[in-house]
C-alpha cells in the first residue's frame, strides 16, 4: 500500500443553471479513484457553491497511482429524478509521483462535458503521500521522469543517454463495443476518455519500468500516440529515449555561463559527413531506403532485401574515411568501433532526440525511413467467425496470425519497420538513428506504418556507463573543425551506398561532404550557416481506386514508392530554388484516404557553409526544334533563375567566393539537356568523377516533356515567399535569427476543404491541396502581422482525409518576435565569421586553443561547467540573453500560462519541470448549427482544450507548457444530422519559467528560493 | 473547392481592434470585408480578399463567443477559455459598452422596455446606425439598468463594480440609468439642441444633490430615485414668487448687485419676475411625476429660451444665477434657505450647462 492520495473539493464557480425554475443549481461532487468513490454534500441553490470538503483519502498501490486518473464529477442533485451530470475533470496525478516535480495540484479546473463543453470551474486540491517501497519486483515505476522535449531538458545534464524505449498497449475501442448501441453518446465518450487515460497511464508505467531496467531515471523525447483503428481496436503506443539525468544545482549558474563565447558549441567534434544526395540515401529515396510491405506478403519487399545485402558491404567502418584527416583517420576508426560496440548491444540504437549535448553527434548520414502497409483485420472475416464467436465482437488480428496476442502483433509490425530503419542506417555507415519518430495513417482497415530518422554516428561518451572520457576522443576533438564536422560523410567514399557528389568540406577542406544534406533533426547549434532558413514544403496527391482489403493495400503499396519519389524531387527542386543546400527537421507524412493518398513533407531549408553551393535548375525541352517552344522554355528558365537570385537575396545567402583550386577541379561541361533529370539517377553517371564535382556546374535539369512536368515547374514558382518581416521554419530555431524578444503566440489553425467530385484528377487535386496549404500560410501571416518582425517556428502541418472529398489540414506553430536590428548585426557577424573561416585554410590554428578550453570545460564533471555546456546547447543560446533589456511582458501577471511547441521560452529561464501533460478530449454535439456550424464547434473546442491544458499547468504551479504538441485532431461531421464529433490529443511539459530580467534579481537577492527545490529533488529515482 | 471549416485559435486570443469596431457597429461579415478592403489593407499587407474574408469570419466568431462573457464583464476576467491580457480585456469591455451619441439621444429618458425596443427599427433608420448595433446598445442600457436597480450604494460605483467600466463610461451609464428611471423627456424638438453630455452633466448634479443618496447612503435605489420628501418640500419655495414683497425685495437685491456688471441689465430687470416665477414654479411642480418628466422642457421654456431671445451672453447668465441664488439668503422673511440651496445649487449648474445654442 505504498501511497495515499488525498483530495479536497473546495468550491465551484460559474456553474450552469440546472434548475430552470429557480435559475440555480444544487451541486455536489463525486470523487473517484480506482473503485473508490467519495461524495461531497449537496450545496443548495448556488452557481458558486462552497463545498469546502474534508480531505478524501484513497489508499492505493503506486501502480494504480500511475495508471489511474483521478476522476471528479460535478452533479446537480435532484430529489425526484436521477441526478444530472454537469461535467467532469480528469486529473493525471503522475506529476505528484516524483519529488522533483509538483508537490501539490491545486487550482481551478474547467468542468468539462463531452456534449456541452466547459461548464464552470471547480477548485480542487490534490496531494499524494508516497511510502518508500523496497520491493524489487514491483510493477510501478514511480520516479522516472518523463519529458516530451526532444533535447536534454534545460535544467538537467545528461550523464548517460541509454537509448530507445518503446511500448504499446491495445484495447477494444468502447465506441465500437456492442454496449455503445444502447448507451448515450456522453457515456460512450466518457468511457473512451477514461480508457485512453488509463491506457496511457499504463503505457507510461511500463516504459518507466524499462527505463529502470536500463538504469536510467528519465525518458526524454517521449512521444505517445493513439491509433484509432475503429472496429479493430485502439492502440496506444509510445517511444522515447531513456537517459540518466542529473539536476543542475543552481539556476543562477546559467547566467554567467551563457555569456561565455560560443566555443563549446563547436565541440561537436569530428565528423565526416554523409551526403545523402538527392535520391540516394537521403531522404525518402524510394530506391534505397523504402520498404513497402504489405502484410500478407511478409513485410520485406524486394528493395529492402537488396539493401540488406548492401549492408554487409557498406559498413566497413574501420576504413571509413580513409582519405579524411590524416590524423583523424585511425582515431576515428577506433572511435567508431568503440561506439559501435556500445550501440550494437542495443536492439535498436534509436534516439528520439532532435538536439543533442555538444559533442554527442559526430556525423550525420542522411534521412532513413521505412513504411509498411498493413491490414487491420476484422473478425467477420469468414475464416474466423467460428472461432471467435460473439463473445468479443472485434479483435485485432494480423492477417496471418489471427490468434496471436494483440499487442504482439502490433509490436511485430513495428519491430519489422525498426529493423528496416536500422539496416538503412547501417548502409549509410552509421550505427545510430537520431531524430527518430513513428507514425501511422489509418483509413478503414488499411494502415500505413511509417518510421523515419536520421542516420548518424555518435560519440560513445554519452552512451556508456562510467563517465571516463578516454584521451582518445579528446585528442580527436582538438582537431575538429567547428561547425562542419557533422556534415562530413560517415560512409566510405569508395563504397558509397548510393551515388552522390562529394566535395571537400567548404569549411575545413579536410574531409568530404555531400552536396545536399537531409535530416530529421534540428540544426545543431554550432553549425556554420549562411543567411537565414525557410520552411520548405512538398505537397502531393495521388488518386487511388476505391478498393477493399488486400486489393486496397496492394494498390497503396504500389503507389507509395512513386509518392516518396515525387515528394523527394519536389523537396529537392524547392531547395535549389531557394539557393540552399540542406534540410533540417524533415517530416514526410503520407496520409491514406478512401480514394486518394496525400503526401506532405515539411522541412527547414538552410545554407550550410560546409556544403557546396547548390547548382541552379535548368529546364530542358523535349522538342528543341520548335522555336516558340524554345522561347517558352527560355522564358521559364529566366523566371527560375530570377527566383533563385531573389531568394538568395531574401534569405541573405551570400556565401564567400572561394577560389576553385582549393576545392578541387571544376567539373567540365554542363549536362546535356535532353537528359531526363527528374529522376536524379543522372548523377549516378558521375559517380566515377566524384571528386571532381563542383556545385556550380551541377545544375539540376528539369525536363519538360509533358503537361505534368509543366505543372511541376509552375507550382515551383507559385510558392509565394512570406511577406517581409516574416520568416518561418519547422525546427526549434530559425537559422540566422537569435535575438528573440519575449512575445510569443502559439496557435492552432484548422482548415477543411471539400473537393467537388467533378474535378478529381491528379492535377486538380494537387492544385487544390497546394492552394489549401498556401492560403493557410497566407492567412497566418496576415493574422500575425502585428507581431512583425517575427518568425513562425516549429510549423507543424498535419493532413488527414476524414471523408471521401474532404481534406483537413491542421497547423500548430508559434510566432516569436525578434529584434530586427540585432538580427541584422548578428547575421552580418556570422557571415563575416564564416568568411573568415572559409578564407583561412589553416584556421585550425585559431581554433585550436578554443577547442582546448571548451574541452576542459566539458570534461570536468563539476556542475558549473556542465551547466555551461548544457546551456550552450539550448537553442535560445545567446539571443536570449541579449534581450534582457526587453521590457517585462505585461502578461506576466498571475494566471497567464504560455504554451509553445518549442523546448524553450525566449527571454526566460526554465527553472523547473513539473511533469508531462498528456490529455485526451472528445467533444460531440447534436446541435451543430446552433453552435455556429463546424467552424464554431471546433473553434470553441480547441479554445477549451487550450484552457484545460493551461488550467492543469497552473494547478501544478507552472506558468508554461513547452514542447507542446497536438498529436491528434480527428474531426467528423454529419451536417444532415446536425452532428459533429472531434477528438483531440495534446501533450507537453509543464514548467516554471522565470523571466531573465527577474532572474537576475532573484538570484542576487534570495538565491535559496530558487535553488532549494531544485537541489533537493536530486535522487529520487530507482 | 470550398472551405468547409476554417479556424484559427491562439493561446492568447487575437483581438483586431478594427474588426472589433466593425463587429460592434453591426456590420455583416461581407460588409465588414468590403469596408476593410476599402481601407486599403490589402495593399498594405499584400493579402488577398479570401484571406481577409477568412480573417474577418474568424474574428467575428471569436467576438460572438466572447459576447456572452461581455454581458457580465467580471466573468470575462475569471473565465479560463480565452487567455486575454488585462489591457485587452479592458478594451473589449469598454468598447462593447460604448454607445453612439446619436443613439443615446434617441433613447435617453425612455423606458427601457420591449416597447422601446420595437422602435429600434425607426431609430436605426433615423440615425443610420445598424439595427444590430442599436440592439446591442439598447440591451447594454437595459442590462446595466436591471443589474444596478435596487442596489445599495453609489450608482457609479455599482456600475463600475459590476461592469468594470472606466470612470467616465460608468458616469455616462449612471446618467442613462437615472434618466431611464425618472423618464425625463429629452426628445422634444426644443430639446434637440442639447447633447447627451449636457444631460449627463445635469444627471450627475441631480444624483449628487436631489436623490435619497444625497442624504442617506444606506438605502436601496438611493441614486436612482429623486428624494420624494425634498420634492414635496420644494412647494415651500413658492412663497418667493407668491409673496409680492418678497419678490420685489429679491428683485431689488439682485438688480442692485448687478447694476453695471451685466451687459443685458435692462432686459434682466424687465424679465426678472418672469424668470424667477419660472424657476420657482418648476420647483413647486416637481411633486407630480409628469412634471418631473418635463423638467428639462420647462427649464428650456421658462429660462433658457427667454434669455436666449434677449441674447444674454453666458457670462451674464452665470452672474445673474449666482446673484439670484445668493440674494435669497438676505431675504429675512424666507425660512427655507437650506432647501433653496439644495434646489438652486443644482439647478444653477444645470442651467449654465443647458444654456447654449
Amino acid at each position: 500500500m505504498p501511497g495515499k492520495l488525498k483530495v479536497k473539493i473546495v468550491a465551484g464557480r460559474h456553474l450552469p443553471v440546472m434548475d430552470r425554475a429557480s435559475d440555480l443549481t444544487d451541486a455536489f461532487v463525486e470523487v473517484k479513484f480506482g473503485n473508490t468513490t467519495f461524495k461531497t454534500d449537496v450545496y443548495l441553490k448556488s452557481l458558486n457553491p462552497q463545498w469546502n470538503s474534508e480531505w478524501f483519502k484513497f489508499e492505493v498501490d503506486d501502480e494504480d497511482l500511475q495508471d489511474e486518473p483521478l476522476q471528479i464529477t460535478v452533479l446537480d442533485h435532484d430529489t425526484y429524478s436521477a441526478n444530472d451530470a454537469i461535467g467532469k475533470v480528469y486529473i493525471d496525478i503522475d506529476p505528484l509521483l516524483y519529488s522533483e516535480a509538483a508537490t501539490v495540484i491545486s487550482g481551478w479546473f474547467p468542468i468539462y462535458d463531452t456534449i456541452h463543453g466547459i461548464r464552470g470551474e471547480i477548485n480542487v486540491v490534490v496531494k499524494v503521500d508516497l511510502f518508500n517501497d523496497l520491493n524489487r519486483f514491483r510493477q510501478s515505476s514511480c520516479g522516472v521522469k518523463f519529458f516530451c522535449t526532444t533535447s536534454i531538458p534545460k535544467c538537467y545534464r545528461a550523464v548517460i543517454i541509454h537509448g530507445f524505449v518503446e511500448e504499446l498497449v491495445v484495447n477494444e475501442d468502447p465506441e465500437y463495443q456492442w454496449i455503445d448501441r444502447i448507451r448515450t453518446p456522453r457515456a460512450s465518450n466518457e468511457a473512451r476518455q477514461r480508457l485512453i487515460s488509463l491506457m496511457s497511464g499504463e503505457l507510461q508505467r511500463k516504459i518507466g519500468l524499462k527505463v529502470l531496467e536500463m538504469r536510467g531515471n528519465a525518458v526524454v523525447g517521449y512521444l505517445q500516440c493513439f491509433d484509432l483503428e475503429g472496429e479493430s481496436g485502439l492502440v496506444v503506443r509510445a517511444i522515447g529515449t531513456a537517459c540518466t539525468l542529473d539536476k543542475l544545482s543552481s539556476p543562477a549558474a546559467f547566467l554567467p555561463a551563457c555569456n561565455s563565447p560560443s566555443k563549446e558549441i563547436k565541440e561537436i567534434p569530428f565528423n565526416e559527413d554523409p551526403n545523402p544526395n538527392t535520391h540516394s540515401s537521403g531522404p525518402s529515396t524510394p530506391l534505397k531506403n523504402q520498404t513497402y510491405s504489405f502484410s500478407p506478403s511478409k513485410s520485406y519487399s524486394r528493395q529492402s532485401s537488396s539493401s540488406d545485402t548492401d549492408l554487409s558491404l557498406t559498413p566497413k567502418t574501420g576504413m571509413g574515411s580513409g582519405s579524411a584527416g590524416k590524423e583523424g583517420g585511425p582515431f576515428k576508426a577506433l572511435l567508431r568501433q568503440q561506439t559501435q560496440s556500445a550501440l550494437e548491444q542495443r536492439e535498436f540504437p534509436f534516439f528520439t532526440l532532435t538536439a543533442f549535448p555538444p559533442g554527442f553527434l559526430v556525423h550525420v548520414g542522411g534521412v532513413v525511413s521505412a513504411r509498411s502497409v498493413k491490414l487491420l483485420d476484422r473478425i467477420h472475416n469468414p475464416a474466423f467467425v467460428g472461432i471467435m464467436g460473439n463473445t468479443r465482437s472485434y479483435k485485432l488480428l494480423d492477417w496471418n496470425s489471427f490468434n496471436s496476442d494483440e499487442p504482439e502483433t502490433r509490436d511485430a509490425w513495428w519491430a519489422e519497420i525498426r529493423q528496416e530503419i536500422k539496416s538503412h542506417a547501417k548502409a549509410l555507415g552509421c550505427h545510430a538513428v537520431v531524430g527518430y519518430s513513428e507514425s501511422t495513417s489509418i483509413c478503414e482497415e488499411v494502415c500505413i506504418l511509417s518510421a523515419s530518422g536520421t542516420a548518424a554516428v555518435l560519440n560513445p561518451r554519452f552512451l556508456q556507463d562510467g563517465t571516463v572520457e578516454g584521451c582518445l576522443e579528446q585528442r580527436l576533438e582538438e582537431n575538429l573543425p567547428a561547425g562542419c564536422g557533422f556534415c562530413h560523410i560517415p560512409y566510405d567514399e569508395l563504397n558509397m551506398p548510393f551515388p552522390a557528389h562529394l566535395t571537400y568540406c567548404y569549411n575545413c577542406r579536410k574531409q568530404k561532404v555531400p552536396d545536399v544534406l537531409f535530416t530529421t533533426i534540428d540544426l545543431p547549434t554550432d553549425a556554420a550557416v549562411i543567411g537565414k532558413g525557410c520552411l520548405i514544403q512538398a505537397r502531393l496527391c495521388r488518386l487511388k481506386k476505391k478498393a477493399q482489403a488486400e486489393a486496397n493495400a496492394t494498390a497503396i503499396s504500389n503507389l507509395l514508392p512513386f509518392m516518396e519519389y515525387e515528394v523527394h524531387t519536389q523537396l529537392m527542386n524547392k531547395l535549389k530554388l531557394k539557393g540552399m543546400n540542406a534540410l533540417f527537421g524533415l517530416r514526410i507524412q503520407i496520409t491514406v484516404g478512401e480514394n486518394m493518398l496525400m503526401g506532405l513533407a515539411s522541412a527547414t531549408g538552410v545554407y550550410l557553409a560546409a556544403l557546396p553551393t547548390p547548382g541552379g535548375i535548368q529546364i530542358a525541352g523535349k522538342t528543341p526544334n520548335d522555336g516558340s517552344y524554345e522561347q517558352h522554355i527560355s522564358h521559364m528558365q529566366k523566371k527560375i533563375n530570377d527566383t533563385i537570385t531573389k531568394n538568395k537575396e531574401l534569405y541573405e545567402i551570400n556565401p564567400p567566393e572561394i577560389s576553385e583550386e582549393i576545392i578541387g577541379s571544376p567539373i567540365p561541361e554542363p549536362r546535356q539537356r535532353s537528359r531526363l533529370l527528374r529522376s536524379q539517377s543522372e548523377s549516378s553517371d558521375e559517380v566515377t568523377e566524384l571528386d571532381l564535382s563542383h556545385g556550380k556546374k551541377d545544375a539540376f535539369v528539369l525536363e519538360i516533356d509533358d503537361t505534368d512536368a509543366m505543372e511541376d515547374v509552375h507550382s515551383l514558382l507559385t510558392d509565394v515567399p512570406p511577406p517581409s518581416g516574416f520568416y518561418s521554419c519547422n525546427t526549434e530555431i530559425m537559422p540566422g535569427i537569435n535575438n528573440w524578444t519575449s512575445e510569443i503566440q502559439m496557435f492552432t489553425s484548422v482548415r477543411v476543404i471539400r473537393l467537388s467530385s467533378l474535378n478529381l484528377t491528379n492535377q486538380a487535386l494537387n492544385k487544390n491541396f497546394n492552394d489549401l496549404c498556401e492560403n493557410l500560410l497566407k492567412s497566418l501571416y496576415f493574422k500575425l502581422r502585428s507581431m512583425i518582425p517575427c518568425c513562425l517556428c516549429h510549423v507543424n502541418f498535419t493532413v488527414s482525409l476524414p471523408e471521401d472529398e474532404l481534406i483537413q489540414v491542421t497547423v500548430t506553430a508559434v510566432a516569436i518576435t525578434f529584434d530586427k536590428n540585432q538580427a541584422l548585426q548578428t547575421t552580418k557577424a556570422q557571415v563575416e565569421k564564416s568568411l573568415q573561416r572559409a578564407s583561412t585554410d589553416n584556421e585550425e590554428l585559431l581554433q585550436f586553443p578554443l577547442e582546448l578550453c571548451s574541452d576542459s570545460l566539458s570534461s570536468h564533471p563539476f556542475p558549473p561547467a556542465k551547466a555551461v555546456t548544457v546551456e550552450k546547447a539550448s537553442p535560445m543560446g545567446e539571443g536570449n540573453f541579449r534581450n534582457r533589456a526587453a521590457p517585462p511582458c505585461a502578461n506576466s501577471t498571475v494566471g497567464v500560462v504560455k504554451m509553445t511547441p518549442l523546448s524553450f521560452i525566449p527571454g526566460a529561464k526554465i527553472t523547473k519541470y513539473l511533469g508531462i501533460i498528456n490529455m485526451f478530449f472528445i467533444r460531440e454535439t447534436t446541435s451543430l448549427r446552433e453552435e455556429g456550424g463546424v467552424s464554431g464547434f471546433l473553434h470553441a473546442f480547441i479554445a477549451e482544450v487550450f484552457a484545460m491544458v493551461r488550467a492543469h499547468v497552473a494547478a501544478l504551479g507552472g506558468n508554461a507548457v513547452v514542447s507542446y504538441i497536438m498529436k491528434q485532431c480527428v474531426f467528423m461531421e454529419n451536417p444532415n444530422k446536425n452532428q459533429a464529433q472531434c477528438l483531440i490529443n495534446v501533450s507537453g511539459d509543464a514548467v516554471v519559467f522565470v523571466r531573465e530580467s527577474d532572474l537576475e534579481v532573484v538570484s542576487t537577492q534570495q538565491p535559496p528560493a530558487n535553488c532549494q527545490p531544485l537541489c533537493t529533488g536530486g535522487e529520487v529515482t530507482t | 473547392m470550398t472551405s468547409e471549416l476554417d479556424i484559427f485559435v491562439g493561446n492568447t486570443t487575437l483581438i483586431d481592434e478594427d474588426v472589433y469596431r466593425l463587429w460592434l457597429d453591426g456590420y455583416s461579415v461581407s460588409d465588414a470585408v468590403a469596408l476593410r478592403v476599402r481601407s486599403g489593407i490589402l495593399e498594405q499587407t499584400g493579402a488577398t480578399a479570401a484571406v481577409l474574408q477568412s480573417d474577418t469570419m474568424d474574428h467575428y466568431r471569436t467576438f460572438h463567443m466572447l459576447e456572452r462573457l461581455l454581458h457580465a464583464p467580471p466573468k470575462l476576467l475569471h473565465q479560463l477559455i480565452f487567455q486575454i491580457p488585462p489591457s485587452r480585456q479592458a478594451l473589449l469591455i469598454e468598447r462593447y459598452y460604448a454607445f453612439d451619441e446619436a443613439f443615446v439621444r434617441e433613447v435617453l429618458g425612455k423606458k427601457l422596455s420591449k416597447g422601446t425596443k420595437k422602435d429600434l427599427d425607426d431609430i436605426s433608420t433615423k440615425t443610420s446606425i445598424t439595427l444590430k448595433s442599436c440592439r446591442r446598445q439598447f440591451d447594454n442600457f437595459k442590462r446595466v439598468f436591471k443589474v444596478v436597480e435596487e442596489m445599495r450604494g453609489s450608482l457609479v460605483d455599482n456600475i463600475q463594480q459590476h461592469f468594470l467600466l472606466s470612470d467616465r463610461l460608468a458616469r455616462d451609464y449612471a446618467a442613462i440609468v437615472f434618466f431611464a428611471n425618472n423618464r425625463f423627456e429629452t426628445g422634444k424638438k426644443k430639446l434637440q439642441y442639447l447633447s447627451f453630455g449636457d444631460f449627463a452633466f445635469c444627471a450627475e448634479l441631480m444624483i449628487q444633490n436631489w436623490t435619497l443618496g444625497a442624504v442617506d447612503s444606506q438605502v436601496d435605489d438611493m441614486d436612482m430615485d429623486l428624494d420624494k420628501e425634498f420634492l414635496q418640500d420644494l412647494k415651500e419655495l413658492k412663497v418667493l414668487v407668491a409673496d409680492k414683497d418678497l419678490l420685489d425685495l429679491h428683485k431689488s437685491l439682485v438688480c442692485t448687485a448687478l447694476r453695471g456688471k451685466l451687459g443685458v441689465f435692462s432686459e434682466m430687470e424687465a424679465n426678472f419676475k418672469n424668470l424667477s416665477r419660472g424657476l420657482v414654479n418648476v420647483a413647486a411642480k416637481l411633486t407630480h411625476n409628469k412634471d418631473v418628466r418635463d423638467l428639462f422642457v420647462d427649464l428650456v421654456e421658462k429660462f433658457v429660451e427667454p434669455c436666449r431671445s434677449d441674447h444674454w451672453p453666458l457670462s451674464d447668465v452665470r452672474l445673474f444665477l449666482n446673484q439670484y441664488s445668493a440674494s435669497v439668503h438676505s431675504l429675512d422673511g424666507f425660512r427655507h434657505q437650506a432647501l433653496w440651496d439644495r434646489y438652486m445649487g443644482t439647478l444653477r449648474g444645470c442651467l449654465l450647462r443647458l444654456y447654449h445654442d
